[in-house]
């Protein structure tokens, strides 16, 4: 996700824009609909993102931040797991961590997050290749992309969280 | 039954389903699509648990089955359920995208297959196929 220096820039929509995901602003009969596009290359975050965010509403109104929370919860588990095969001198079993892989670009999928699921594939061929050099690498790719998207994420919940108190919700 | 009408789902008797996933993010957002839509619905974590819950007497409109799960996966739960004489719609739910591996887990006995992310939009369009086989009427 790439939000210019962390400052956003507002104004009219004066052009077609291409949805990254929108925050909705809703007060009385006012309603401000913030739409933001991701302009790094490839997106942090997909249009899945999207699809969460429909499903939070007035019955579910933290519904976003709830999947998010399982999700690092889970995820930080995986890694953990995978970390721990990678370590073991002796590791053989891929097919272990192939389980780890899908279940980890299952649910990277499900939030949306694009770049994590594609280095889970990478990852995922290097280890049914069992390319240990390969998983080796692909292991610190993935912490890396994991750690970005997770700063990313604190980033825009802390900007959700302001624009509501401003708002004065 | 669920009654579609000008694009929307509306709702007579609650239509029922079961959500069949080990992963406890896939299980949130998958029930919470499917209330969004009006559909009441439960979690199994594994096959086995969706098996039990069978077995306890509770049928199901429609199961989303997840294909990899510990204890029993997918493939050999929807095997067990149509032996079973289960005939509700199951719809195969994976990651999975090689022609093989879709082909094994319909050969199960699925009535439909969508690959994750799951989305309300493809939702719909196994809702459709339960309306097109007669279980929902206009």
């Amino acid at each position: 996700m790439y939000l210019e220096d962390t400052q956003v820039t507002q104004r009219n929509i004066t052009y077609d824009v291409n949805p990254s995901f929108v925050l909705m602003d809703v007060d009385g009969l006012r309603v401000v609909v913030y739409v933001y596009e991701l302009i790094d290359g490839e997106g942090v975050l997909d249009e899945q993102f999207l699809q969460l965010q429909q499903l939070q509403d007035e019955s579910s109104p933290n519904f976003v931040s709830e999947v998010v929370n399982i999700y690092f919860h889970e995820s930080e588990k995986l890694l953990r797991n995978l970390r721990g095969l990678l370590l073991d001198r002796d590791f053989s079993d891929y097919k272990k961590m192939g389980i780890h892989l899908i279940q980890f670009m299952g649910s990277s999928s499900s939030i949306g997050a694009n770049r994590v699921r594609n280095v889970c594939v990478a990852f995922r061929a290097a280890s049914e290749q069992n390319n240990r050099a390969g998983c080796l690498r692909a292991s610190e790719l993935l912490e890396h992309e994991y750690c970005y998207l997770k700063n990313k994420l604190h980033e825009l919940f802390q900007m959700e969280q302001q624009r509501v108190l401003a708002a004065g919700i | 039954m669920a009654t579609h009408i000008n694009g929307s789902w509306e709702l007579g008797a609650k239509m029922t389903a079961l959500v069949v996933d080990d992963d406890s993010i896939n299980q949130t957002i998958h029930h919470r699509l499917l209330e969004q839509l009006g559909i009441e619905n439960q979690v199994a974590r594994n096959g086995k648990e969706a098996i039990d819950i069978h077995c306890s007497g509770k049928k199901f409109d429609l199961i989303l089955m997840d294909r990899d799960m510990p204890i029993m996966n997918g493939i050999e739960a929807t095997r067990k359920l149509r032996a079973m004489g289960i005939r509700s719609m199951i719809a195969g739910v994976s990651t999975r995208c090689v022609k093989q591996e879709i082909q094994e887990f319909m050969e199960a006995g699925l009535d439909d297959y969508q690959e994750k992310p799951l989305t309300s939009a493809k939702i719909i369009s196994i809702l459709r196929k339960i309306h097109h086989s007669g279980s929902i009427s206009y």
